[in-house]
């Protein structure tokens, strides 16, 4: 009972937040790129004032997944860091945090296109 | 005919198709909320491993990243964008799904210039304004800490 109660709430908190994105797609000019960019900065303030954290241990996955989650993520690292190397931190927390997820869309891409077929859009 | 006004507007109600705009809610609605509930789900599957609080979800982002990069290559991802619009987008597997998709579009430019390149196209400034953004709180929350 307590994993399908966590998993609907993954799901109607993640639908909505990509229904959101929906919603600014449709009516607004923003192209993808500058969604995905708008969610991350709206992230970082939301994880740096401390609200998106809540988000995330209501919902888990479902405020982790989306965007808004990686931006939370990159304030989070730079919180830590900040507490541990001062100023300095400012610049280390953000890479730090999001290594893994950064690091492995280059490191899978690379594989990926140099074995798949070059396509026409 | 006799037709109350109510049952004039049932009929049109029906006969017209969805908007576009509400079938795109919904589609973006389900398809991202499908995304988050698969991370549950390996959140949960890790955690009951023994992954630590810190490592599961770095995990799920991993797995989530790998799966979207792979479905990119075969082609399925930016199929089921096409339908799903915000909700491939949004997830963590949109931002690898962009990293992925020009990659290999571009390839046919050079391993260089154009698969490892074109890898930034929108990746990069979401990695710009991202980390910008989080030097940004890092000196506010030092100048902070400092009053």
């Amino acid at each position: 009972m307590q994993v399908l109660i966590a998993l609907a709430k993954a799901f109607l908190v993640g639908g909505a937040l990509c229904a959101a994105g929906q919603i600014l797609i449709d009516r607004t000019q923003l192209t993808p790129a500058r969604i995905l960019t708008s969610y991350v900065v709206l992230g970082v303030i939301l994880g740096g004032i401390g609200l998106y954290p809540k988000l995330v241990e209501f919902a888990g996955a479902g405020a982790s997944v989306p965007l808004l989650g990686f931006g939370s993520l990159l304030a989070q690292g730079v919180r830590r860091a900040v507490a541990e190397q001062g100023l300095l931190g400012a610049l280390t927390g953000g890479f730090t945090a999001a290594s893994a997820g950064v690091t492995a869309a280059l490191f899978f891409s690379l594989l990926v296109a140099l074995v798949a077929k070059s396509r026409e859009k | 005919m006799g037709m109350t006004p109510e049952e004039y507007g049932k009929l049109v109600q029906r006969a017209s198709p969805p908007s576009p705009t509400g079938k795109n809610l919904v589609m973006a609605f389900l398809v991202g909320g499908g995304i988050c509930t698969l991370g549950e789900g390996l959140l949960l599957l890790y955690q009951s491993m023994g992954a630590s609080e810190q490592n599961a979800p770095t995990l799920v982002s991993v797995t989530l990243v790998g799966l979207s990069v792979l479905l990119t290559g075969l082609g399925v991802y930016d199929k089921l964008a096409k339908v799903a619009g915000a909700g491939t987008l949004v997830p963590i597997t949109g931002f690898a799904n962009a990293v992925a998709s020009p990659s290999i579009e571009f390839k046919s430019e050079g391993l260089v210039l154009g698969l490892a390149s074109k890898m930034f196209l929108i990746a990069g400034p979401v990695l710009v304004y991202g980390t910008a953004a989080s030097v940004i709180y890092g000196v506010l929350l030092w100048l902070w800490e400092r009053l």
